[in-house]
């Protein structure tokens, strides 16, 4: 298991730097990266010193060498629409969007398999029909779509939920949240439902589509002749095989929920990374789109090499390959 | 002394696009206490079909229509669907024939067992794990206790479908019913598999029904022997009956073509034509177009004639000596 | 004592036919009209498809065309008539535009950008996973590395990335959709090929002195071709919502190209105010056409499955 941690470490940092290397270079095709990092309007005499001062004027392999010292460094730049710390800005931004993803992670799981357990274990009935509908729907009308329904339905018509921003904060052992009130809770479940149903739509097809092949099994079956009543043949025979792939894609899934937290947070007004980067695309913030281009390739490396290892060690046949 | 398993008259069918297709069609048969009933065909013929009809474990599209299922004198039939659970794995439990696919791989052998165990019986963990030691021990598995800390893909072939035949044992049931549990192991290991099955049925007094294709297997190892065709059972007797006298042209027939019983350089003579289609059965006796003493008469159903102890389906069959 | 042979007694029996193109079709259509949901939706594609690009043709008015807008039209009601003498079916908008003509028009964008993205995709796709699954070795283990890689990053967060660095525009959008989606194209033929290549008639075909394109596409496309329809038809509706999603955003298409995703933007500002029409019609466009071709595309799936046999 251990040989199998580090190999998977080892690919990983390959990853990141070459990542690092095509964001650079990315960057590069841009233009001049002085232009990324100085007001255009700037006079040419102000962009000769700053070439100077930031060694632009060095061949290619020295300014990527500066490059990564700055990064390791934790200097991503400064925005030029916040005049603040790439990092600073965006570590500001990030619980909000944490918050988002928390929620409707656990909407989407816990609506979605027991839904998807249903619909595998009774694939004939109506309920299962309606579940897989209703499933299609969730993973293919695009978000912001549901997401201004969501509005106009529960905001502007029925006037129940705030159609917009997120609630007050309270702080709980230390740590400070809007889930910790009623009124942050308020603002959070629309977006989260709303950013949970593509998820929701995939989890459901997923643990259908597990359970009907497990049903199938001889394992069940030979359950089954022990006299091993449903109830517990799904949940402690097909849970812990299927839990298998599920956990897998809800990790790799856990990267396309950060993404399309995107469009909710433009949808809802809601003040995370999201939000930001989109703003700083129409702002022509280029710090923050760097910044964010590099903290979401290394947060997917890291997500990718997390998932392996559960994987490992959820399933015994990879995780006792070296041994007995 | 009365049967630990009684069938009578069990009829199965599953409707397929085609039509109704009966894949266990009257069938009748008992096993007293103690002795192992071979239940003998080809695939197709019907005969693991039986054995889920008398476990209840036919789901649809296939239901069973017709018969009784006596274990030690209880019909599975009558009860509910929660009694029939309770009988399962109780009072009879079944082996089957890939020990690899029948063990759940990501739960330790022990976790199995004991699940199985408590099933039943309302024990604590502890206990439920030292009962499943206990009936490793009895099938000849070494080390038991480490073998229950170990996951299935950690065993061997033979060690695995050991693990079935104990967990199959864990309520000392009445009836064992075994669905080719030998075929998918190497020869050597189901020669041992096969002494340890007669010596369980000596030894405990469960009635086991050996579900096969091998003719050979069955004649080394059953007391009786039911041959089944097209979902019929075409003959049926203690086991130096049928093999030494079959009465049945297709027991005959398959008998005749295991080589060995003949002298080498001779063909070896085979049973013409081929596996009967179950939804396109003839009319009549199902073995009709394969058999050489067809007559005109078996385009209908044949009676069920001999003896008692050793009883035939055909219009025609061959001298009792 | 050896297993008797009660199997082999049985006769061989003959091999089916081999269909015909035109038998498979034949199945395939009747299967797949065992769902009326698809078949309704395959119609309703139909129609939207006639109405986006005859949108010329059947629109009252073109929304794009500044002359012919008014803005003391602005803010119709659906079914109000306008100043030029034709009843606004669906409103208008702020500019005066008329919804019904700007929806057709938006779709008849939405269908060029997610079809012309589709078909590069699938292009690039098929060249991909067909060399990758061919040649093998390190060419295979490189590509499919990268195609993985790809995979493992939402599409939109590429798309995004894309248009920041390259504009706006179709051509820019375009681009971002193919490379966005061109990873699901070479992973199913990559994974297709890889199980045809382990067959023996490629063996065979590899051993004469046949060159290597003709075997790759006479042999080894038309077997990959079924998985390839399904994720074409997911990955087609997939670019529509996508570009519809950039644009509502902001960083998809400009404003003076039509799209539904704009129009609902465009819309979402006057949520509160009880225009919903500017909004909910050309939602309500985008989603039928989405849901439609994911409904077709199940069905397909479902036919297609290996396991169907029939």
């Amino acid at each position: 298991m251990l040989s199998y941690f580090i190999t998977r470490l080892a690919q990983a940092v390959v990853v990141v730097f070459a990542m690092s290397v095509i964001v650079f270079v990315g960057v590069f095709a841009i233009g001049n990266p002085i232009d990324v990092m100085i007001d255009p309007g700037a006079t040419q005499a102000i962009r000769e010193k700053l070439i100077a001062q930031y060694g632009l004027d060095q061949p290619l392999v020295v300014q990527y060498w500066t490059f990564l010292k700055n990064v390791a460094q934790g200097d991503l730049g400064t925005s030029m629409v916040y005049n603040i710390p790439v990092v600073d800005l965006v570590f500001s931004r990030f619980p909000a969007t944490l918050e988002l993803v928390l929620v409707s992670v656990l909407i989407a799981v816990g609506v979605g398999i027991p839904a998807g357990l249903w619909a595998g274990y009774r694939p004939d009935s109506i309920g299962a029909k309606m579940i897989m509908a209703l499933s299609v729907l969730g993973f293919s009308v695009p978000t912001f779509w549901i997401g201004m329904l969501l509005i106009m339905g529960f905001a502007v018509e029925l006037g129940w939920l705030p159609s917009g921003g997120r609630g007050d904060e309270a702080t709980v052992f230390g740590i400070t949240s809007s889930l910790f009130t009623p009124d942050g809770w308020s603002h959070v479940i629309m977006p989260a439902i709303n950013l949970s149903l593509f998820k929701m739509g995939l989890m459901i097809r997923l643990t259908r589509a597990g359970m009907v092949e497990a049903m199938g099994t001889d394992y069940v079956k030979f359950a089954r002749a022990q006299g091993l009543p449903d109830r517990q043949i799904v949940f402690r025979h097909i849970l812990r095989n299927i839990s298998i792939p599920i956990v897998t894609v809800l990790g790799l899934e856990l990267g396309s929920t950060l993404a399309f937290a995107v469009v909710t947070e433009s949808v809802f007004n809601w003040p995370g990374v999201g939000k930001l980067i989109i703003d700083s695309i129409l702002q022509l913030d280029r710090p923050v789109m760097v910044s964010y281009l590099i903290m979401v390739v290394i947060l997917f490396v890291l997500i990718n090499l997390v998932v392996d290892l559960v994987y490992a060690r959820l399933d015994p046949r990879v995780r006792l390959k070296g041994g007995a | 002394m009365s049967a630990a398993l009684e069938v009578r008259g069990l009829t199965t069918q599953f409707s397929t696009r085609k039509g109704a297709v009966t894949a266990v069609n009257d069938v009748s048969f008992s096993v007293q206490p103690g002795r192992i009933l071979g239940l003998v065909g080809e695939s197709g013929s019907g005969k693991s079909v039986t054995g889920f009809s008398i476990m209840g474990l036919i789901d649809e599209p296939g239901r069973i229509t017709a018969g009784e299922v006596l274990v030690q004198g209880t019909d599975m039939r009558s009860l509910s669907a929660e009694g029939r659970r309770q009988m399962r794995g109780r009072n009879v439990s079944m082996v089957f024939q890939d020990p690899m696919m029948t063990l759940n791989p990501v739960l330790r052998v022990g976790d199995q067992m004991a699940m199985a165990v408590r099933v039943h019986d309302k024990v604590s963990k502890a206990a439920a794990w030292d009962r499943a030691r206990e009936a490793l021990e009895i099938v000849g598995i070494p080390a038991p206790a480490e073998r229950l800390q170990a996951y299935p893909h950690q065993l061997s072939g033979g060690m695995r479908q050991r693990v079935a035949i104990a967990t199959a044992l864990l309520h000392r049931p009445a009836v064992i019913l075994a669905d080719e549990p030998t075929t998918a192991l190497d020869v050597s290991i189901q020669g041992q598999i096969l002494a340890e099955v007669r010596r369980l049925a000596d030894e405990t007094g469960t009635a086991i029904v050996w579900v096969t294709h091998d003719l050979a297997v069955v004649s080394s190892l059953a007391d009786d022997i039911a041959v089944m065709y097209a979902g019929r059972i075409v003959e049926s007797g203690s086991a130096e009956a049928v093999i030494a006298h079959p009465r049945h042209p297709y027991t005959r027939g398959l008998i005749d073509s295991v080589p060995g019983l003949h002298e080498p350089g001779r063909d070896l003579p085979q049973i013409p034509g081929s596996t009967p289609q179950l939804a396109n059965l003839p009319s009549g006796c199902p073995f009709r177009p394969r058999c050489p003493r067809a007559t005109d008469i078996c385009a209908t159903i044949p009676p069920n004639t001999g003896t008692e102890a050793h009883s035939v389906l055909c219009h025609h069959p061959i001298e009792a000596t | 004592m050896p297993e008797i042979v009660a199997e082999n007694i049985a006769a061989v029996p003959s091999a089916p036919p081999v269909e015909t193109r035109a038998e498979r079709l034949r199945n395939f259509w009747s299967d797949f009209r065992e769902s009326w949901v698809a078949v309704g939706a395959l119609i309703v594609i139909g129609v939207l498809l006639f109405l986006s690009f005859g949108a010329p043709l059947v629109s009252p008015q073109d929304p794009y065309d500044m002359a012919a807008l008014d803005w003391l039209d602005a803010f119709l009601r659906p079914g109000t008539e306008g100043s030029g003498g034709y009843v606004h079916l669906l409103g208008t908008d702020n500019a005066g535009r008329d919804m019904l003509s700007a929806i057709f028009y938006g779709l008849r964008t939405s269908f060029v950008i997610g079809l012309s993205a589709g078909a590069l995709a699938l292009l690039v796709g098929i060249a991909v996973g067909l060399t990758a699954a061919y040649f093998g070795g390190r060419i295979e283990a490189l590509l499919m590395r990268i195609v993985d890689l790809q995979l493992s990053m939402p599409a939109i967060l590429l798309a995004l990335v894309l248009v920041a660095m390259l504009g706006q525009g179709v051509a820019q959008i375009i681009l971002a959709l193919v490379v966005a989606q061109y990873a699901y194209f070479a992973r199913t033929t990559h994974g297709a090929a890889k199980v045809e290549r382990g067959k023996d008639y490629i063996e065979a075909a590899r051993s004469t002195p046949l060159p290597t394109h003709r075997v790759l596409f006479k042999h080894l496309l038309p077997n990959v071709l079924p998985p390839l329809i399904v994720v074409a038809t997911v990955q087609v509706a997939s670019a529509i919502a996508l570009e519809a999603t950039l644009s509502f955003l902001g960083v998809g298409l400009p404003l003076t190209e039509p799209s539904l995703g704009s129009l609902i933007s465009n819309g979402f500002k006057y949520i509160h105010s009880d225009r919903y029409w500017l909004s909910i019609y050309p939602g309500l466009a985008l989603m039928v056409t989405v849901v439609a071709i994911n409904l077709v595309g199940d069905q397909v799936r479902k036919v297609l499955d290996p396991r169907n046999s029939r």
